[in-house]
């Protein structure tokens, strides 16, 4: 491991060698483990005690519940949402990689289109998120039209907790990237702002690793 | 029109000496490869989730926790650059999640969702 003194910004030089914005946002991503995790296990504890339905895997059916019900968990949507999320980790690794190697011989000078540009990186994990954001909205639409609502049963008061918690820390990191497209249309982002895109990236992926474990815990565990 | 950046010889083993740490990241190469093993996992687990019989069997709920914990490694790993990166940031990432999951494993013990079965 070799590390040195934190270089440029105007900062003093850390007792770490880390600059803090990194150690801050590691922290952030860390406390934020335990939040998730809080949701996750209230889910798994209730689950399978909801007195009636709609249930996520099993029918239900009279006298249980008033009309029959079918599982109302949409496996194929959220299988695609899922590989949406996962494709968008993708495109922002490629930004990342594209600021910090902007300027080097081979490498976009800051056009939209090339698979060097920033830009191009940023939208698609934008639009990607958006997408997310979109197949969420169709899925809670339709549990609602289904019967599920919040106040439901246990499933629905955990699963809208859990995954409404997590669509809103989707929609602040499109919000991010938006800003950081923002930045890179008018001044150009620059490898010295790999930073500031690296952090929007750990919590770009940190949002896709808890979907990954809710996707399995939810939707896939019966 | 940008270059391709696959015509650079090692496009994404930058030094981030911006950031206080001098490492290598993955390449391009290696980026579409974890990509693509995060796509073929994702498959599997829906696959499976499919056949009624391996639902059915003691191995269908560990299969997909082991399928998913590889799938969050390699994210963390290579996505979020923790194989590479300074091992204070590993920490302050694992500490965390490991007492999240331990207190996640004892509430499931507690409600009664997870027992030992002594006899």
């Amino acid at each position: 491991m070799a590390t040195t003194a934190v270089v440029g910004h105007g900062h003093p030089p850390t007792t770490t060698g880390l600059d803090h914005r990194k150690v801050a946002i590691w922290a952030f991503i860390g406390s934020e483990c335990m939040l998730f995790t809080s949701l996750i296990s209230t889910y798994l504890i209730y689950k399978g005690r909801s007195v009636t339905g709609p249930f996520p895997h099993e029918a239900c059916n009279p006298p249980q519940c008033a009309t029959a019900l079918k599982p109302i968990l949409d496996i194929p949507v959220t299988s695609a949402s899922t590989f949406v999320l996962l494709m968008s980790s993708l495109t922002m690794v490629l930004a990342l990689a594209a600021v910090e190697n902007k300027g080097k011989p081979g490498w976009g000078q800051g056009g939209w289109w090339g698979l060097g540009s920033s830009k191009l990186w940023l939208l698609a994990t934008a639009i990607l998120g958006a997408t997310f954001l979109g197949f969420q909205a169709y899925e809670f639409t339709s549990f609602v039209h289904e019967g599920l609502t919040i106040r439901t049963n246990l499933f629905g008061s955990t699963f809208f907790t859990l995954t409404g918690f997590h669509g809103a820390h989707v929609t602040v990191g499109v919000l991010w990237l938006l800003t950081l497209l923002a930045i890179d249309i008018r001044r150009g982002l620059r490898p010295k702002d790999t930073l500031i895109v690296d952090i929007s990236a750990l919590y770009w992926h940190f949002v896709d690793v808890v979907w990954i474990a809710i996707f399995t815990l939810v939707y896939l565990i019966r | 029109m940008a270059h391709d950046p696959h015509s650079h010889p090692e496009p994404s083993q930058a030094d981030h000496t911006t950031m206080g740490e001098v490492h290598e990241h993955p390449t391009w190469k290696q980026y579409k490869w974890v990509a693509l093993i995060l796509t073929v996992i994702t498959v599997i687990e829906v696959w499976v989730y499919y056949i009624p019989a391996f639902v059915e069997s003691r191995l269908f709920v560990p299969a997909l926790l082991i399928m998913s914990a590889v799938k969050f490694a390699i994210v963390v790993m290579f996505y979020m650059h923790l194989k590479y990166d300074h091992k204070l940031f590993r920490a302050l990432f694992v500490g965390p999640l490991s007492i999240a999951i331990l207190t996640l494993i004892v509430l499931l013990f507690l409600f009664g969702h997870l027992a030992i079965n002594a006899g």
